[in-house]
Formats: structure tokens, C-alpha cells, sequence
């Protein structure tokens, strides 16, 4: 952990602390994903009936674990924050970096609003329960969102531990449901031989189903923005992402298999809280506070996350002077990207006060998806630049390249999947980032220093 | 319910105190420190760089 280090030209120099595990790595990722089991998933329900939310599930699955090996191969030697962002700009150039950069930032920062919503939101049903109709969910939603950044703010490793510990609940929460559900006794509690029906609407449903499918994974690929601050990126990277992908594999299948047991498809499709829902269903107070509790938890959490992604992400972008050199400052004594974190704030609080939870979640799905389809891409080149053997490695995924093209396939059909249902969301989005190219390219690109960006110190790619 | 009201106005206060303190620590921290080493930082390098380096050396 240096204070602050001084280089061969002497000048003082400040950096992040590196004080992550692998622990701390698994719970930024499935921090910011789990709340996805305890809502959202289901509306993959309401387009694929239960065996269409399974197919999602485990399809979705596949894309998550093709971007978990591919990330954790390149984030093993890129010992830097702002994830996919840093790795398109050693990889393939300014303005993919530039676009990669602008995903994250809006796809954390909008989750991040989602998440606070949702604390709202149980908030005002917890008031309704107690006989308080239309609590104002809005001093909830700053709140969550003020402390948070407060914690940020303070230093990593304390922000990071607390999410390992509320992540932790919020997984034995799904264990326990699970476990209550008495899974020995097929029939007793849960009902599939009754409630499990063919596909409602075809095939066509289940394509439909998989943009929801994401629910259960998207954010995973977060744990990179950790890079720079674990002890060892090549260690730590790989163990905390492919363990992270494995829990959330885990989490989602006993999800769905409790849900549908308990649940018609019709009513499970537009459940709010599904998990909780299904506590209630089981008739246990316990489970049911376990269940609230941990739905609260998987929501901070994420919001947790995301504020540390986004903010990693955003400060990178203004160390590269891609966005103005005053976000790259790091605080002196809390090592933190202090001014990214305060950037952010209004911004999140902005799209949360909107209350459009769905609009701010499909902006937030879409712009992960637009990563998901550089990473790709990304991983082809990478190989191809720096063959295995030239530069050192944390971590080697098998059977390259087919996870790449795994991964180009389905994020292509989940766009045609999107399509069918946010057609509009998704152009004025391209829309979005096109502008935002063209802003970078004529306006920004002059402002950056471009042999400053490159300060890692790798072997000259093939072919250059 | 008069509690709810009392919570809704205690975290729109604590919510207000947390935003200036972090406001008012990065206004000091900025007017204290060299904004030449605030934005100083590069890339990271952990031990496998290290190891690269060891081994460019032995070579």
C-alpha cells in the first residue's frame, strides 16, 4: 500500500490503495447483479411462460460466462481502473474506448438509480403495511444514494466489505428460501407438475424472454473497475469474476426453480418482488423478513457497486483527459476519485427522481449490451496483438475463440430480442451515442495527450 | 403516522449534512493540495509487471 511513490524523475505521484482481495472483488460483482434475482427477472415470465424464463436463464447464462472468462483474461493484465474502458483503449482505440467509457457510466450510474427507487419503493410498502399510505419515497431515495457516496467517498475497502456482507445475506437469503421450500419433497410445497406449462407464446416468446434474462447478470463484468486497487490484479481478478459467475449461476437457477413452483406464470410475469412473494406463499414470518431484508440488502448493494464502478470508470476517462482532467483527481487521504463520486451524485439523483424505473433500467440494459458486443471484439484483437507467451497473463480462458464468437452470437440475438420490445428505446440510444462520438471526434479527441494514455508497460503488439 | 413523517424528515436532514461534508472535505482538500499531485496518478502496476520487469532485468 504506497502513500504516495515517487518516480525515476522524482516527481510526487499519487495513487489508489491497493488493499482489495478476491472476496472484495466477488462481492463489487455480485453486489451490483443480485438484486436482478429478487426483481426483474420475472418479467422474462411474462414473455417466455416458466420454461422460457429457464432458457433465458441459462442462455443468458452462457453470454454471462463467455464476458466473465473474457474479462478475466484481459483484466489480468490490466492492472488499471475503469475496466472495459481502459482495456478498449490499449486494445482497439480512442473512440471505441471513448464509447466503451460512456456505456459504463450511464449503465452503473442508471442502475444505481433503479437500485435507489427500489429503496424507496419498500420503504413506501413498508409504511403502507403499518397503516401509512403514500409515503413520499423521494428522502429514501436521496438518502440511500447520499450515503453511499459518503461511503465511497471514505475509501474502498470499508465500501467493499460492507458489500461483501450484505451481499452475503442477500445470497444465504436465496439459500434460505430455497432450503424453506422443502425441495425434498417435490409437491409438498412446491407445485411444478401442476404450475409448469408449455410456452404461452412460442419460441418467439422465448427470444423475447431473453432481454430479461440479463436481470439475473448484468453488472458481473464490474468487477474489473477493481483492477487498481486489489493486491494482485492477476490473482484476484479472475478468482473474484469466475466466482462471482458461478454464485449468480447458482442464485438464478434456484430462483426460477423456487418462483415457478410457487407461482402461475401469469402472476409470477408481473410480480413486483418475487422472492418475497414466494416467502409469503410459504407461509413462514421468519423467511419472510429474511426475504424483505434481503431484498433491501441486494438493492444497497448494487447501488453500492455501481457507485464505485461508475466513478472508477469516469475518473479514468478524465486521467486520459477524455473528459476534463479535474475528474481524474484522486484524494490524498482516502485514495478515492473523489470528484468523480461528486459528479455523479446529481446525475443519479436526477434519473431516480424521474421514477421511470423501467426506462432507466432498459437504458441501463442496453448500454451493458453495447459493452458486452466491444468485449467481443476486444478479445479477438487482444489475442491477436499479444499472443499468449508475450505478455504475462493472471489468468488464460479456454477454448478461445469460441467464447468470443459464443458472446457475438448472443449479444446478437438479444438486440433483435430488445428490438421486439423497446425498438424505439434502443435507436434513440444508438442515437445517443452516435452524437456522443461525433461531440468526442470534433470537439474532445484535440485535448487528449495521446502518448500519456499508455502508461503500461507492454511489449509492442504484433504487427506494429 | 406521525413516525413516518419524523423518519421522512430525518433522512432529508442526514441526507443534507452527508452531501455538505463530502461538499465541504473535496473544497478543502483541493484549496490544501497541489492540484498537480490531486491529478497525478497512472495506471497501476501489480506483480505481474513486477515479474516482467524481473525477468527483462535477468535477460
Amino acid at each position: 500500500m504506497t502513500a504516495e511513490s515517487t518516480t525515476a524523475e522524482n516527481v510526487q505521484r499519487i495513487s489508489m490503495f491497493k488493499v482489495l482481495n478476491p472476496f472484495h472483488v466477488w462481492a463489487l460483482g455480485v453486489g451490483i447483479v443480485l438484486v436482478g434475482e429478487f426483481m426483474g427477472w420475472n418479467f422474462s415470465v411474462a414473455k417466455g411462460g416458466a420454461y422460457g424464463a429457464l432458457i433465458a436463464c441459462w442462455v443468458i447464462g452462457l453470454l454471462y460466462s463467455c464476458v466473465a472468462m473474457i474479462d478475466s483474461e484481459v483484466t489480468s493484465t490490466v492492472a488499471a481502473a475503469g475496466g472495459q474502458y481502459t482495456q478498449a483503449k490499449h486494445i482497439i482505440g480512442p473512440l471505441m474506448a471513448f464509447n466503451v467509457g460512456l456505456y459504463l457510466v450511464m449503465a452503473y450510474t442508471m442502475l444505481e438509480a433503479a437500485d435507489a427507487l427500489i429503496v424507496g419503493d419498500l420503504m413506501t410498502a413498508v409504511a403502507a403495511a403499518t397503516g401509512y399510505e403514500g409515503l413520499n419515497p423521494q428522502p429514501f431515495v436521496v438518502l440511500t444514494i447520499a450515503f453511499l457516496a459518503w461511503l465511497n467517498y471514505r475509501g474502498v475497502f470499508m465500501t467493499l466489505t460492507v458489500n461483501f456482507v450484505i451481499t452475503l445475506f442477500a445470497f444465504l437469503a436465496i439459500i434460505a428460501l430455497f432450503v424453506g421450500s422443502d425441495p425434498l419433497n417435490p409437491g409438498s410445497v412446491l407445485k411444478h407438475s401442476e404450475l409448469l406449462t408449455e410456452l404461452p407464446y412460442g419460441w418467439i416468446g422465448v427470444v423475447a424472454a431473453l432481454q430479461f434474462g440479463m436481470w439475473y447478470y448484468l453488472g458481473i463484468e464490474g468487477t474489473c473497475q477493481a483492477a487498481e486497487e486489489v493486491r494482485s490484479a492477476g490473482r484476484a481478478i479472475p478468482l473474484g469474476t469466475i466466482g462471482g459467475i458461478l454464485t449468480l449461476l447458482v442464485a438464478a437457477t434456484l430462483t426460477w426453480y423456487v418462483s415457478t413452483g410457487l407461482m402461475p406464470w401469469q402472476y409470477l410475469g408481473q410480480a413486483t418482488t418475487p422472492l418475497y412473494d414466494a416467502a409469503s406463499i410459504i407461509g413462514n414470518p421468519s423467511l419472510q423478513v429474511v426475504l424483505f431484508i434481503g431484498t433491501m440488502f441486494a438493492a444497497i448493494a448494487s447501488a453500492n457497486g455501481c457507485i464505485n464502478d461508475a466513478a472508477r470508470a469516469w475518473f479514468s476517462m478524465g486521467r486520459d483527459r477524455y473528459m476534463p482532467t479535474w475528474f481524474g483527481a484522486i484524494h490524498p487521504h482516502y485514495r478515492t476519485p473523489f470528484r468523480a463520486i461528486i459528479f455523479l451524485i446529481p446525475i443519479a439523483v436526477s434519473f431516480a427522481f424521474t421514477g421511470l424505473l423501467d426506462q432507466v433500467i432498459t437504458f441501463s440494459i442496453l448500454s451493458g449490451l453495447l459493452g458486452y458486443t466491444f468485449m467481443s471484439i476486444n478479445m479477438m484483437k487482444f489475442r491477436k496483438m499479444w499472443p499468449l507467451g508475450v505478455i504475462k497473463r493472471g489468468y488464460i480462458h479456454p477454448f478461445h475463440p469460441i467464447p468470443a464468437l459464443v458472446l457475438l452470437g448472443l449479444c446478437s440475438v438479444v438486440y433483435f430480442a430488445t428490438f421486439l420490445g423497446y425498438g424505439a428505446s434502443l435507436l434513440s440510444i444508438m442515437a445517443f451515442y452516435i452524437v456522443a462520438s461525433v461531440w468526442f471526434v470534433m470537439r474532445r479527441y484535440q485535448f487528449v495527450k495521446r502518448g500519456d494514455q499508455f502508461t503500461m508497460p507492454w511489449p509492442r503488439p504484433k504487427g506494429y | 403516522m406521525i413516525w413516518w413523517d419524523i423518519l421522512s424528515y430525518a433522512a432529508w436532514i442526514i441526507s443534507g449534512l452527508l452531501l455538505l461534508w463530502i461538499l465541504a472535505d473535496a473544497i478543502s482538500v483541493s484549496r490544501e493540495f497541489d492540484e498537480e499531485l490531486l491529478v497525478s496518478s497512472r495506471e497501476g502496476a501489480d506483480e505481474l509487471l513486477e515479474q516482467i520487469k524481473k525477468e527483462e532485468g535477468v535477460r
